[in-house]
């Protein structure tokens, strides 16, 4: 192997190594820095006790300090509940749902809440909304025969 | 010398190439569905629905037409890189019977109805058992070939110690290796959870324990697909395109990169999922990045090659050579192609990986968009590709139409782009994936401008696909005979003597694999294990 093949080898291999390294460190600035963070640990539940079981037994949104809310979400299959859900412009909204059947999806459009709702465990995700409008949400997982009937949407109110 | 394993080979690939043919029916039926053209009510029966359409399509393609297009090719390729037979011929015959009786086994209830859970089964989705005990056999054929290559190295090393292992029977052996070691997650899913369940001993299952073993194997089936494609891009499309391999130590390196991080990856499928700590999910996404390297290694190395033969038909200048390759080689075209592809798949993939990114885009038509470059492209292109290669020498006849084999790849290529381009454009717009969209209540405007794209990219490959299966075919029963030539793999410009003899072991990178695996899911399959209350009730829902 001659001088120029390895010098040829090098500058590929090193920007190989540096491009990676600093999308890892763009990533981590804004996961960190800018606080996104994905779904973790929120807790189990038996789901076929689910709608006997707080919080899930009253799903639904309620005010837990000055433009801050709860919405507690009971998914199965096909729908949510509830499937419409109305906060006024500027309100943090922490999304708390499980399913009592099979995995579903829960995404809302336009924002940063993606989550996987599997039975036996509690998602959670929270949402700055800024702007009024209808943010449409949809299970984005295979539940069955009616999936594509799965929606609702979070009506934010100017 | 070889007419047991070339018969083998033949019949793997027939039975892969009907599962395309097959499963891409099914896929123009859902392109179809995109643009609100739906054909479910017209085949129903025969199909039931576009769930139904839907689980054919991504268990055919992801799992058989992948599956034994693999076994029938690295078969094949060992023993033209050793220039001997496989160690046991009852083994491999053992292999393709229990991979055929799984197949079948698996067939029967995902035809009919019972099996509609798609290629990755979530639990608590409950499958006919049949299904699950089927695929589960599958998985053991593929062991068994693993066990035979593994015996065919050793016969061979025991008649050469001390030489380098010849690279394109090294390469089958690492992706056979890697891919034992990564179905370890499905295996014990299928034996634990999946099987019990469906048999009725178990009523109620852990759906988070059974992703995340589901997952173990899931990514790195992945490059269980892709690197038989790189065996060809290595070892032969460089000969094929007039030109030699750029660096065989870089190439050798590369596959046991792939050996050591392509398993410690899965949670970056489940950045979104509860009940897994997002510290582990971010160790994922960081060998993620990692397995990213020999990607592009890969990348290099190839390109390089292909550079010396363009230089050597006479090409010039910075770019002149590409002009020069011969794109009018069916083969060759086609491998091109998905490379070119391929490098767009790999960038949508980083995005993927991109923990707190994911969230644009987890389970949307992104990620539809971005394994159709991969699996759909550069995996299926290139295989595609070595077919038009390879038939030709298991039939002993000439390809039935070059030219249509010339257009098809262009076909494929024009149709993928236009497809994937608008998943992926869909996708940005939160638009799901695995679903319906043509019976959806709550399509946005910005989606309806673009989905008839889908439909017009899937009639394109779907009309390149039937081109090819019917070349194919002809070739193999109908074409004129022609004399066999003798398979001749790439030599290097910096030849397999210089590569290090550590690369030719087994056992430190063995364990290496294994300690990274240990601890990227030790902790976290504990932790599931250990606090599962198996309380979810296995259901039926379509």
């Amino acid at each position: 192997m001659n001088r120029s093949h390895v010098l040829f080898e090098l500058a590929w291999i090193l920007p190989s190594i540096a491009i990676p390294t600093g999308m890892l460190v763009a990533l981590l600035v804004t996961a960190f820095g800018m606080g996104i963070h994905v779904p973790g640990h929120a807790g189990r539940v038996d789901p076929r006790t689910l709608e006997q079981t707080p919080p899930f037994n009253a799903p639904g949104i309620t005010q837990v300090a000055p433009g801050r809310y709860q919405a507690v979400i009971l998914v199965k299959t096909w729908s949510f509940t509830p499937n419409e859900i109305r906060v006024p412009v500027g309100s943090e909204v922490t999304f708390i749902a499980s399913s009592q059947d099979v995995i579903h999806g829960f995404r809302i459009h336009g924002t940063n809440v993606n989550m996987m709702i599997i039975p036996g465990q509690i998602s959670r995700a929270t949402a700055r909304f800024t702007r009024p409008g209808e943010y449409l949400f949809v299970c984005h997982e295979y539940c069955g025969t009616g999936h594509h009937l799965m929606s609702g949407k979070v009506i934010v109110q100017g | 010398m070889f007419a047991q394993e070339d018969r083998l080979s033949g019949a793997y690939l027939g039975i892969a190439i009907a599962a395309l043919a097959v499963g891409g029916l099914m896929g123009l039926f859902q392109a179809l569905d995109h643009a609100g053209l739906s054909v479910y009510a017209d085949i129903y029966p025969w199909i039931r629905s576009y769930y139904h359409g839907l689980t054919i399509h991504g268990v055919l393609l992801v799992l058989v037409w992948t599956t034994f297009f693999i076994c029938g090719f690295l078969t094949f390729i060992t023993t033209r890189a050793y220039n001997r037979p496989l160690a046991s011929s009852r083994l491999s015959l053992g292999a393709f019977w229990v991979m055929v009786v799984g197949l079948l086994l698996a067939a029967w209830p995902l035809l009919t109805n019972d099996a509609t859970v798609m290629f990755t089964f979530y639990p608590p989705l409950n499958a006919h058992p049949a299904f699950y005990i089927g695929l589960t056999l599958v998985v053991v054929g593929t062991w068994l070939v693993t066990l035979n290559l593994v015996l065919t190295y050793r016969a061979w090393r025991a008649e050469h110690p001390g030489e380098r292992t010849p690279l394109a029977a090294f390469m089958a052996l690492v992706t056979f290796v890697m891919w034992t070691i990564a179905s370890l997650g499905v295996a014990v899913e299928m034996l634990f959870l999946t099987i019990p369940m469906s048999l009725g001993l178990l009523g109620t299952t852990d759906p988070l324990l059974a992703r995340t073993l589901f997952w173990f194997t899931g990514h790195p089936i992945v490059y269980f697909w892709l690197l038989p494609a790189y065996v060809s891009w290595y070892t032969l499309v460089p000969r094929q395109a007039g030109g030699r391999l750029f660096s065989d130590p870089m190439a050798r390196t590369a596959f046991i990169l792939f050996l050591l991080l392509s398993t410690p990856v899965g949670l970056h499928h489940q950045f979104t999922d509860p009940g897994i700590s997002p510290n582990w999910k971010l160790v994922h996404a960081f060998v993620t990045f990692a397995v990213f390297f020999p990607s592009l290694l890969t990348f290099f190395n190839v390109v390089a090659s292909l550079e010396d033969a363009g230089r050597a038909r006479g090409g010039t200048g910075c770019l002149g050579w590409i002009m020069r390759l011969p794109w009018g080689d069916p083969s060759v075209v086609a491998q091109l192609l998905a490379m070119i592809l391929f490098a767009f798949g790999g960038i949508s993939g980083l995005v993927n990986a991109s923990y707190e990114v994911n969230l644009a885009v987890h389970n949307t038509a992104w990620v539809v968009g971005h394994f159709h470059l991969t699996v759909g492209a550069a995996v299926t292109l290139t295989y595609m590709g070595v077919t038009y290669w390879l038939v030709p020498l298991l039939s002993g006849r000439r390809l039935w139409s070059r030219l249509l084999a010339q257009v098809q790849p262009w076909l494929w290529f024009v149709g993928m782009a236009i497809f994937s381009n608008a998943l992926h454009r869909l996708g940005l717009l939160d638009m799901p994936r695995r679903t319906q969209i043509g019976l959806a209540l709550y399509v946005l405007p910005e989606w309806k401008e673009i989905l008839p794209l889908v439909a017009v990219g899937g009639v394109i490959m779907f009309v390149s696909g039937v081109i090819y299966v019917l070349n194919i075919a002809l070739t193999a029963l109908r074409a004129p005979a022609q004399a066999a030539a003798p398979v001749e793999f790439a030599t290097a410009v910096a030849g397999p003597d210089q590569s290090s003899a550590l690369l030719d072991r087994w056992r430190p990178w063995l364990a290496v694999a294994a300690i990274f695996v240990v601890i990227a899911y030790g902790p976290v399959l504990v932790d599931l294990l250990v606090n599962t209350p198996l309380n979810v009730p296995a259901k039926r829902v379509w």
